[in-house]
Formats: C-alpha cells, sequence, structure tokens
C-alpha cells in the first residue's frame, strides 16, 4: 500500500481535507449531549422556555453544520479516492504494457485483468472509506471519552475502563475471524470452479459417466463451505451480544456511580444522561468501525496485489556478453543464430537447444516440426521477444541485445498464430502496423495479403468495423488482415507464424505467390505444419524437440532427413514410396 | 425439494411426471417412439405452467419449502428475535426511570436504584444471549439453505439434457449456482430477518412512545419520513450517474481485456503508447462520472443523519417544553431522545431491504427456473447395461434437427459391423458433430433408432452406453488439478504404470515428464500453459487409459502436428484392432483408410461408401478431395 500512497500525492489538499471536515462533524456531535444535558438541568429544572428554546436552536444549528461539513467532507474524500484509482489504473495499465513477454507468461492474463479492475475497485472504495471514517470513529470514540472527563472525572474512569475491553472483543474477534472468511471465500471458489467445470466438459463428464462421482464431490464441496461458514458465523455472532453487555454494563455502573454522586450533589442528573448518551455513541460507533477495518483489510490486500504486479520488473538487457567479431574478410551475414538456446522462466526443460544456421537478406526461410518442437520459440527470438539464454541472434553481424529495441521492432513484421484483430476498423487496425501509412501503402498490402475481397465485402471498405478481437469475421479472414497488418510497415523481416491455418488451400497457393515476389528484398520466415506450405522455402529448418535436425532445401531434406521425411510422408502418403521413412 | 412440489401447486406437473415413467417402464423395446414424442408435448406444457407458477408468490413458497427441514430452527429464531427486540426497546425505560431516581442532593432513592438496575442488568444479559443463539440459528438456517439449493442445482444439472445446456450460456448457469445463491442467502434470509426486527423494532418503538407521550411521538412521526424521502429522492438522482459510470467502467473493461489478452501482439508492433492513450482517454472519461456518482450517492448518509439530528432537536424542545408543564419525566425524555436517535434507523434499513428482497426474490426465482428444468427422460429400470460391446451399431430411418424449422438429418440409415472404421468428412459447420451427438445419445433421435448390438441404445443404460465408446473432440477439456488425476479421469483407481503406458501411447509421455513436476504437474482449468497439441494429447491418454470398445474421434488431432499424429493413428489403430471407431477428420490421409465415408453437407448425409467408391462416382467427395490435393 505505501508503494501506491504517491499517486495520492496530487490529491494532498482533499486527503487532509476530507478527514478534517469529518471531524468538524464528529465534533459537533460530541457536543449533542452535553447541550442536552444543560437543557435537562437548566432548562427544565428552571422552567427557562427560552433558554429550551436557543438550546433546541443551537441544536438544529448543529445539525445543519454537521451535514455541510459532511458532505464537503464526502466531496473531497469522492475526489481524493476517484482521482487516486484514476491514476494508479492508468500507471498500472501503462506499466502491464510495458512488461516483456517472459514477465506476460509470469504474470498471467486473467490475473492482471483482475488486477486491473476489480481489485482497483476494492482499492478506490478502501480508500474513500478511510478518508471519510477512518478519523471520524475513533474521534467518537475517544472524544466520547474525553467529553466524559470534562463531565465528571471519577464517572469517565468507567469509560477508560470499558473502552479497551470493547476494542479488545471487537478486534480480536475480527482478528480471529478474518483467516477463516479466507478459507470460507476459497470454499465459495472451489463451488465455483466444480459448477463450471461441469458445465465446460459436460460431455467429457457424461462420456466417461462421472455425473454420480461428480455430484458426490459437488455436495462434499459445498458441506466444507457451509461447515466453514457457520463455524465462522458462530465466532462473529459473539462479537453483538458481548459489546452490547459491555456497553450497558457500563451504563450500569455510570448509573451507580452517578446515583451516589447526585446524592452527595456534585453531579446532576442532566449529566448523568450526558454519560449514559456518550457510552451509547461509542457502542454505535465501534461497530461502524469494525466493518470499516474489514472493507479496510479487504482494500489493503488488494492493494498489495496490484503493488506485487506493478513491482515486476523487466529484466535487464544483457548486452554484449558472447561479443566476438566474425573472422576477417567475411562478410557478416543478414541473420545469424549462433549455438542459441532457450529456456523459458520456471519452465523444465529447454525450449530450444544449440540452434546454428545463417540466413542472407531476401532469402525465404521455412520452419517446419512438431508441437512444440519450438517453432514459436525460435521465431520469437528474431525480434528478441524472449532474450537467448544461451548464445547469440545477430542482426548484419550485430547482437540483436545491441540494436535498440524500437529499432528491431520496426524492421520486423510479424503474424502472430493468432489471429486477432482490435476493435476499431480496418484502417485502424492497419495502422498497427504502420501509423501513418496512406491509403495506397493499406490496399497494396491488403492485396499482397489476399484480403482485397474481405475489406470490399464489408460494408465501409476501410472504414468497416472491426468487433473486439474481430470477432464480426471469419478466422480466414481475419488471418489475411493481419498478415495485412504486418505487411503495411514493408518490414525487411516478415514473420509468418502458423499464418495460413485457415486459408482454403487456393488462397493459401495465391498468398505464397504474393510473398515470392517479396524475394530478394524482404527475409521471409514461414512457420508451419505443412510441408507444402514450405517446400518452395529457399532453405527450410526442421525442428524436433526443441533441436535443429535438418537444415536445407525440400529436395536436400526429402534425402538426409528422416523426420523431414516422415513429417512428409504423413502428409502425402501416395508419394510413401518415393521416400520410404526410417522407422524410428 | 420433494416436499416442496407438493406445496406450490406442481401436482400437475408432478403427475404428468409420473405418468411418464410409467409409460416408459410398459414400452417395450420397440415401439417406444410414440410415447416419448407424447412425453416430449407433456413437457412442453410443463414448462408453460411452471412460467406462470414462478411469480412472486411462487417462488416465495419454494424458498419457504427449503426451510421447512429447518422449520424448528426458524421459529426459534423468530421468538428470540422478539425478545431482542423487545427487551432492547426495555432497556432505555429502565435507564430513565433510574435517572429519574436521581433527582438531586440528597433525593436519591438508592433502593429503587438498586432494583432498577439489577433488572437492566437481567435484561441485557437476556438480550444478549439470546442474540447469540438467534445469530447461530440464523447462520445454520441460511447456509444449510443455500447448500440445499446448490446441491438441488447441481444435481439437475447433471441431468439436463445436452438440448439445454447447449442453448445457455455457461456463465449465465455458473451464476445462477454461485452468485445468485448468494444474493439470495444474504437477501432474503438475512434481509428477511432485518426486516422482521426492523418492523417489531419500529412498532415497539411507536407503542412505546405513543404509551409515554402522544404529542411528543407526534413530532417524531412526522419528521422522520423526510429522511426517507430525501434517500429515496437522492438514489433516484443518482442512477443515471452510476448508469454512465458502468457503462464507461464496461467500455474500459473491454479495453484491458481485449489489450491485456493480447499483449503481446500490442508488444510485437510497438503499440503500447497508442493503446495507453486511448486508455488514458476512457479513464478521463471515467474519473469524472465516478466522481458524480460517488459524490452524490455519498450524500445520502449525511442527510439522513441529518434528518436525524432534526428529530433528535424537535424532541428536546418539545419534550423540554412538555417536561416543564409536568407532561413527562426527565428519564423518560432521555428515553425518548434515546429512541428517537434509533427509530429512524430501522426505517433506512427497510428501505434498504426491500429492493434487496426484491433482488433477491429474482435471483431465487433464477435458481428454481434452472432447478426446475426439465431433466432427461431417466433410464428405464429395465434398461441393459451395456457390457464389452462388439461394436454392431445400426441406424435405421433417424430423423433428426435440433429445431424443428430446420431439418437436419432425415432417414439415415447405416449399418456397421464390429471392427469397421467410419470416417465423417464434410466442410465446417456441416453438422458432423451431430452423429456424435446421436451416437453418444447427448441428443436423441427425432424418429427412427439407433441400435448397438441390437439393442435400441435408448434401451440402454446411458452411462454404459457412454462408457462403452472412447470419445476425443476437438474442444479440449482439462479439469484443475493434476496431470495424472486428468489422465484417470475414467478410471480412478488406475495405477501409475496405467497412467504412464497410456501417456505414452498417446505420446504424451515425454512432455509430462519435461513439466515442472512431472504427472504431478497443477494444471488450471482450461490446461492453461500447454499447448493445444498438448491437451489434445492428454485429452487421447485419458482414452486410451480406459480401452472402451469402440471409439469416437472428433477432429482428435487437430492441432497435432501430422508427425506425431501418425504415430497416435498407429497406437489408435493397435488398440482399436477388431472395435468399430467413428472419426470426425479433415485429413483425407486418414479419412482414406476408413471402411465407410459418410460425406456430409449442410445437416444432411449425402453420399456414403468408401474413398474407391465415392472418387469413382465424381460427386462432392471427389471434388472436396481434389480441391485439397491441388496445391
Amino acid at each position: 500500500m505505501k508503494k501506491l500512497l504517491k499517486y495520492l500525492a496530487d490529491y494532498k489538499k482533499e486527503t487532509v481535507l476530507a478527514p478534517l471536515f469529518k471531524l468538524l462533524e464528529a465534533g459537533f456531535e460530541l457536543l449533542v449531549p452535553l447541550i442536552v444535558a444543560s437543557i435537562i438541568d437548566r432548562g427544565i429544572a428552571d422552567g427557562d422556555m427560552g433558554y429550551i428554546g436557543r438550546m433546541g436552536l443551537a441544536l438544529a444549528s448543529l445539525a445543519v453544520v454537521g451535514l455541510v461539513a459532511s458532505v464537503t467532507a464526502q466531496y473531497f474524500a469522492a475526489k481524493a479516492a476517484v482521482g487516486f484509482s484514476a491514476k494508479l489504473r492508468q500507471a498500472l495499465f501503462d506499466h502491464i504494457m510495458s512488461l516483456d513477454f517472459t514477465n506476460i507468461d509470469k504474470a498471467g492474463t486473467s490475473t492482471m485483468i483482475t488486477r486491473m479492475t476489480s481489485d482497483i475497485s476494492q482499492v478506490q472504495s478502501g480508500v474513500n472509506l478511510v478518508l471519510r471514517l477512518f478519523l471520524r470513529s475513533p474521534v467518537i470514540v475517544f472524544g466520547a471519552t474525553i467529553m466524559a472527563f470534562t463531565v465528571d472525572g471519577k464517572s469517565a474512569l468507567i469509560f477508560t475502563a470499558a473502552l479497551p475491553l470493547l476494542a479488545a472483543v471487537v478486534f480480536g474477534i475480527m482478528a480471529w475471524t478474518m483467516p477463516l472468511y479466507k478459507k470460507v471465500q476459497a470454499g465459495l471458489d472451489r463451488v465455483l470452479g466444480l459448477t463450471r467445470e461441469n458445465l465446460t466438459g459436460v460431455r467429457v463428464i457424461r462420456a466417461f459417466h462421472r455425473e454420480e462421482r461428480e455430484e458426490e464431490q459437488f455436495r462434499k464441496a459445498t458441506k466444507d463451505l457451509a461447515a466453514s461458514q457457520i463455524f465462522v458465523g458462530k465466532i462473529s455472532a459473539v462479537m453483538n451480544p458481548v459489546t452490547y453487555v459491555i456497553v450497558n454494563g457500563a451504563i450500569v455502573a455510570l448509573l451507580y456511580t452517578g446515583a451516589i454522586q447526585v446524592n452527595v450533589g456534585t453531579l446532576t442528573q442532566g449529566e448523568v444522561v450526558a454519560l449514559v448518551n456518550y457510552m451509547s455513541q461509542i457502542l454505535v460507533e465501534l461497530v461502524k468501525l469494525a466493518n470499516l477495518i474489514i472493507t479496510v483489510t479487504k482494500a489493503l490486500a488488494c492493494a498489495d496485489r496490484v503493488a506485487g504486479v506493478l513491482e515486476i520488473r523487466n529484466a535487464e538487457q544483457t548486452a554484449g556478453l558472447s561479443e566476438k567479431s566474425r573472422p576477417d574478410g567475411e562478410a557478416a551475414p543478414f541473420l545469424e543464430f549462433d549455438h542459441v538456446s532457450l529456456t523459458y522462466a520456471q519452465a523444465g526443460a529447454e525450449a530450444l537447444h544449440d540452434i546454428c544456421f545463417t540466413v542472407n537478406r531476401g532469402e525465404t526461410v521455412g520452419i517446419i516440426g512438431g508441437t512444440g518442437s519450438g517453432k514459436t520459440s525460435l521465431i520469437h527470438l528474431i525480434p528478441g521477444f524472449y532474450p537467448a539464454t544461451e548464445g547469440t541472434v545477430r542482426l548484419e553481424g550485430q547482437d540483436i541485445r545491441d540494436i535498440p529495441e524500437e529499432k528491431l521492432k520496426s524492421l520486423t513484421g510479424i503474424v502472430p498464430q493468432k489471429a486477432v484483430l482490435f476493435k476499431g476498423t480496418v484502417r485502424s487496425n492497419l495502422q498497427w502496423g504502420k501509423p501513418d501509412a496512406s491509403e495506397e501503402e493499406m490496399w497494396e498490402a491488403i492485396d499482397l495479403a489476399q484480403a482485397r475481397e474481405v475489406v470490399e465485402g464489408k460494408p465501409g471498405g476501410l472504414d468497416a468495423e472491426i468487433a473486439q478481437g474481430g470477432r464480426n469475421l471469419s478466422g480466414g479472414q481475419r488471418q489475411r488482415l493481419t498478415i495485412a497488418r504486418a505487411l503495411v510497415r514493408k518490414p525487411e523481416i516478415l514473420i509468418l507464424d502458423d499464418s495460413a491455418s485457415a486459408l482454403d488451400y487456393a488462397t493459401e497457393a495465391k498468398l505464397r505467390q504474393a510473398l515470392q515476389s517479396l524475394k530478394g528484398k524482404t527475409t521471409v520466415f514461414l512457420v508451419s505444419q505443412r510441408a507444402s506450405s514450405i517446400r518452395w522455402a529457399d532453405r527450410i529448418i526442421v525442428l524436433d524437440d526443441g533441436e535443429m535436425v535438418g537444415l536445407g532445401t525440400h529436395e536436400e531434406l526429402m534425402k538426409t532427413c528422416g523426420v523431414y521425411q516422415e513429417i512428409y510422408a504423413s502428409q502425402y502418403p501416395e508419394e510413401q514410396g518415393k521416400a520410404a521413412p526410417d522407422a524410428r | 425439494m420433494r416436499g416442496m412440489k407438493k406445496e406450490n401447486g406442481t401436482d400437475r406437473q408432478e403427475d404428468s411426471r409420473g405418468n411418464g415413467q410409467g409409460n416408459s417402464r410398459n414400452n417395450s423395446q420397440g415401439n417406444s417412439q410414440e410415447d416419448r414424442r407424447e412425453k416430449e408435448t407433456d413437457r412442453g406444457e410443463d414448462r408453460n405452467s411452471r412460467n406462470t407458477q414462478n411469480s412472486r408468490r411462487g417462488i416465495v413458497v419454494q424458498v419457504l419449502s427449503y426451510m421447512k427441514k429447518y422449520r424448528l430452527l426458524v421459529c426459534l429464531s423468530l421468538i428470540l428475535a422478539a425478545a431482542v427486540v423487545a427487551l432492547t426497546l426495555y432497556v432505555p425505560i429502565l435507564t430513565g426511570d433510574a435517572v429519574d431516581l436521581l433527582l438531586g442532593k440528597g433525593n436519591v432513592d438508592f433502593a429503587g436504584i438498586a432494583g432498577i438496575l439489577k433488572k437492566i442488568g437481567a435484561a441485557v444479559v437476556i438480550t444478549a444471549a439470546a442474540q447469540w443463539v438467534m445469530n447461530i440459528c440464523n447462520n445454520r438456517i441460511t447456509y444449510h439453505v443455500v447448500k440445499d439449493i446448490r446441491e438441488d442445482a447441481f444435481h439437475r444439472l447433471e441431468q439436463l439434457p445436452l438440448k439445454y445446456l447447449d442453448a445457455h450460456a455457461y456463465g449465465d448457469i455458473v451464476s445462477r449456482v454461485v452468485a445468485d445463491v448468494d444474493t439470495f442467502a444474504d437477501g432474503l434470509l438475512m434481509g428477511f430477518t432485518q426486516l422482521f426486527t426492523g418492523v417489531l423494532t419500529i412498532g415497539g418503538t411507536l407503542f412505546f412512545m405513543l404509551a409515554t407521550n402522544v404529542p411528543i411521538a407526534l413530532v417524531v412521526i412526522c419528521i422522520t419520513p423526510v429522511s426517507f424521502l430525501a434517500a429515496r429522492f437522492i438514489a433516484r438522482r443518482t442512477y443515471s450517474m452510476f448508469r454512465l459510470q458502468s457503462e464507461t467502467r464496461g467500455e474500459q473493461t473491454s479495453l484491458i481485456e481485449e489489450t491485456v489478452e493480447n499483449q503481446k501482439i500490442v508488444r510485437m508492433f510497438s503499440r503500447e503508447e497508442a493503446v495507453e492513450g486511448q486508455f488514458g482517454e476512457m479513464n478521463e472519461r471515467l474519473e469524472k462520472c465516478s466522481l458524480k456518482a460517488i459524490f452524490f450517492s455519498s450524500i445520502t448518509n449525511p442527510v439522513t443523519r441529518f434528518v436525524n439530528s432534526l428529530v433528535y432537536a424537535g424532541v428536546g424542545i418539545f419534550g423540554a417544553f412538555v417536561a416543564i408543564k409536568g407532561g413527562i419525566s426527565v428519564g423518560r425524555l432521555s428515553c425518548f431522545l434515546s429512541y428517537a436517535n434509533q427509530y429512524t434507523k430501522p426505517f433506512n434499513e427497510i428501505s434498504g431491504v426491500v429492493t434487496e428482497l426484491q433482488n433477491a426474490l429474482a435471483c431465487a426465482g433464477r435458481i428454481f427456473e434452472l432447478i426446475h428444468e426439465t431433466p432427461q427422460i431417466p433410464d428405464s429400470p429395465q434398461a441393459r447395461v451395456l457390457t464389452d460391446a462388439e461394436g454392431n451399431v445400426a441406424l435405421e430411418q433417424v430423423c433428426f434437427s435440433y429445431v424443428p424449422e430446420r431439418k437436419l438429418i432425415q432417414n439415415f440409415n447405416l449399418k456397421v459391423r464390429p471392427g469397421q472404421r467410419v470416417a465423417i468428412v464434410g466442410p465446417t459447420g456441416c453438422g458432423k458433430t451431430t452423429v456424435i451427438n446421436l451416437l453418444m445419445r447427448f441428443y436423441d433421435v427425432n424418429s427412427g433408432q439407433i441400435r448397438v448390438d441390437g439393442t435400441d441404445i435408448r434401451d440402454i443404460t446411458r452411462g454404459s452406453l457412454r462408457t462403452s465408446y472412447g470419445m476425443v473432440l476437438q474442444e479440449t477439456w482439462l479439469r484443475a488439478g493434476t496431470i495424472r488425476d486428468n489422465i484417470r479421469m475414467g478410471k480412478p483407481e488406475a495405477s501409475q504404470q496405467e497412467v504412464e503406458r497410456a501417456a505414452r501411447a498417446a505420446h504424451a509421455h515425454s512432455f509430462i515428464r519435461r513439466l515442472p513436476d512431472g504427472y504431478d504437474t497443477v494444471i488450471t482449468e482450461d490446461g492453461g500453459s500447454l499447448s493445444q497439441g498438448q491437451k489434445q494429447l492428454l485429452c487421447i491418454a485419458r482414452v486410451m487409459l480406459c480401452l472402451p470398445p469402440m471409439l469416437i474421434l472428433d477432429e482428435a488431432t487437430s492441432s497435432i502436428d501430422t508427425r506425431t499424429e501418425l504415430k497416435i493413428q498407429n497406437a489408435f489403430a493397435k488398440m482399436m484392432e477388431g472395435r468399430t471407431s467413428f472419426i470426425v477428420a479433415h485429413r483425407l490421409s486418414t479419412i482414406r483408410e476408413a471402411d465407410i465415408i459418410l460425406v456430409m453437407k449442410d445437416g444432411n448425409i449425402i453420399e456414403q461408401g468408401n474413398h474407391e467408391t465415392l472418387l469413382a462416382q465424381g460427386g462432392f467427395y471427389a471434388s472436396l478431395y481434389n480441391s485439397q490435393f491441388a496445391g
């Protein structure tokens, strides 16, 4: 929470004024029993109607002043809380957007969305409540005690005895139940999880005929939940009765000592009434305080989680570790992987192991391999999304870690596996690739990506609406637009990560031809599971379990690479005779 | 739940259901179809009667019937609540009486005070005890009713036909079972006790006040409703502000979801700043409308407090005037003042409780709607338990459609001999999955019948029919838990060796081994960090472990690379030797080896035969085949 306080800095004035006005209101409230006492002792005892009228007016004006003060306090509190959360939300969003790929993997999407939304809302209402009430309740509690001292020191001692007792009960019970409520929440999460699983997996559950076992599991979960709820309930049920007993016990004591003192003449009837009123005020405020503390604790927990995200730091670029200049006389290749290995954070094994190859400018490189063989990992190393754990990736002889991130990214155009577009228009999506792209440039990219019919088929053409995630387009349409998005910036390196999977064969063939026209200008990396998609590449990298098991043209690999032969044979069984795979 | 139906006027429904079951019991194997139809129409009427019966009163009656089980606790709680209210109201009177005995120097009735103080002490202790027991009773009732309702809802969930589940958003059903039940519990059960004690308190206070002094009581009664009206007025005014706030927040949330979910793409294109700008603009708007909504709604409290203070001042002045004239004692006046302080509280609470109650009733209605949804027709007691199916599958004159207006499968006939491989092909969305829905009896045929080993599948228990098939779907589903538990889904007692053997057969062993905790790695719901292909391998391992006599593969290997797929196919082939299998596939290499190929288009089976005959026909299959290999 401390770390988040700086976002409150711009609202210093509000943060100070809100509790101050609240204090004012509380102060006025504390005067009320005194006025009532004097009404009794002077007004009624002396039969002074005028005095009573004045005191009544005083009560009413206290109410008005209290209203003004508290409305002012509410305003400042709301302003500070809302402003604070807006600043925090922006800061958190900016921070999340700046995280590198490793951290994105680590933090998890759904977690971050929760942090951005519900957690910050909780923090906001926490701040709001604290500003409004956190001073008020203690001030009334202690203020009432102090006022009691001004009325009568001896009786006030009863307050000093009752107060710690009350505090002990209220806070003791809260301290006891708070962790138990976490257990309740966990139980509820379990119930929710089971329900959701049984819906999303209904076919599998019924296929395995697990209905009864699922019900049994669910019954156990609800039983546990009810048990923990009832247990917590039992403890919190103690709070109200016990505080009630303490406060009324104190009132009895007040009346008793009061009786003695009235008899002696050191205390008046009205003063006893005032003391009793102060005691009642304390009870009301303590209950409020307890509720407040629960909300604040929740808010603090959320604040900690938010702060946790803000603390995530991107790894420092460790540049130039293996800065070996190339042997003299040899020109640096366009792109070079020099004994590159990659292990993801928190992963058990290497995703890529000792990858070595070079690519010349303008070449087309196909990458093929099985599920989880490391194809995507490999291409993500090129724009430096992940740093190589070992070895070096070099662009024109320069370690890519020495190239500024922005520059490196602007050189590459990537079409990710998941074809996602963003809410907006076709134009706004293409501007992702190049913010200042002209219409001609856009249409050129659209043509290359075989997406002209998609764009022209939509009302509005370039300004056609795209729904969130591009849901109003088919998979194939989306894929073509994501290709256009990458092409519009005319990248030096174009990376297509299995980006034609949703295209039919005819469209894919046309796309292939279009890509071939880029030959010599643009270096293209083509990831695919289909041998047919990459067989025309200048060279093909064959990956298997993170290792490079083949490098060459289609013809070469068909002769030398067992894995490639197997992949090919699995897709073209009719040619099996020609390329008999070795049994592995 | 059983008992409840009698009460809420659903006797008719119960009857018709009873008849339905009676019918199916009488059915002989062959002629069950007509009866089934009849039952369907019966159900339709049930639904109508249910809708009318799902009125507010109906809901309350149903809630009461859930509470019936705990009626002793409920009665106890109500009695205790009344006692608590009465005693809490009595204590200020006693206090006032005590004050009245403190008349001044040397004029204190100690004996009287001692007596009153004893009374106060006794009242307080009894109140506290009663309150404690009441709290515990309420807790018990609430959480047990919640548990009962959830269990009934879940029980129904497990029995609902897929027809219902497929047509309803999962999120909606989940929120009924979880959030709605909670809101219901908070609102209705807790709200009810609040309402009850609130009304009692108001009534009691009014009674005591009127009994003590009518004119002062009238002052209180006249001023209090002002706070009520003020709160209403503010709530109405702030409604539109809150709506604007939640709209803006919704807009922002969808931007957050979009960009955070696809953050890698944002980074790839260096769009961070642009997105942040977009976010900032929304954030500013949100800040403005949030401030308005929060500020105006937070005025409610000060305003009601203000009205309260006015009441207090009014009672103070007026009471003092009356006291001078001797109409009321000082003690009674102080008692009046403390009542005036408390009197408005239940009013504010009740106004809150009423909206909460309405909300709770609506939630309860949604839950009961789910609980009373018509379940699938239960297996008849005579139903055969299918063990070691041979794999004779026959579809005879099968007609099926999801909605009557759109005819799908019509008069479909197919005979599959044990061990045959049936491939189902066609463009996406042509209804290949429908066939699987029918085979697995996720849906029942409209007419005609499907027989397995000669028995109509409607006369086989669902459990034994379904476990006779090993099913792998394109949409992988894994549950939160360890990898091992996921593989053991169909056979929880399987040993580690068996699990490993299945995983090896599915070619999943090598990647599982590389996970941080191997087979004990805990995955989140939906597989979390596993790739689509890996998830599919796990689903295959799950089936490999059970070794069912028949197999259904719905694009089971779509996310797996062809080489691994080939190996898995081999494993499947080995496992399926002599066993019947149905395969929905898009790879023609898989399809060619099938004994029977069903070609589907727009929900209909348009061609049927093996690869050679279909190619020779030169129909849809032939053109499909040629288009795929024309690359």
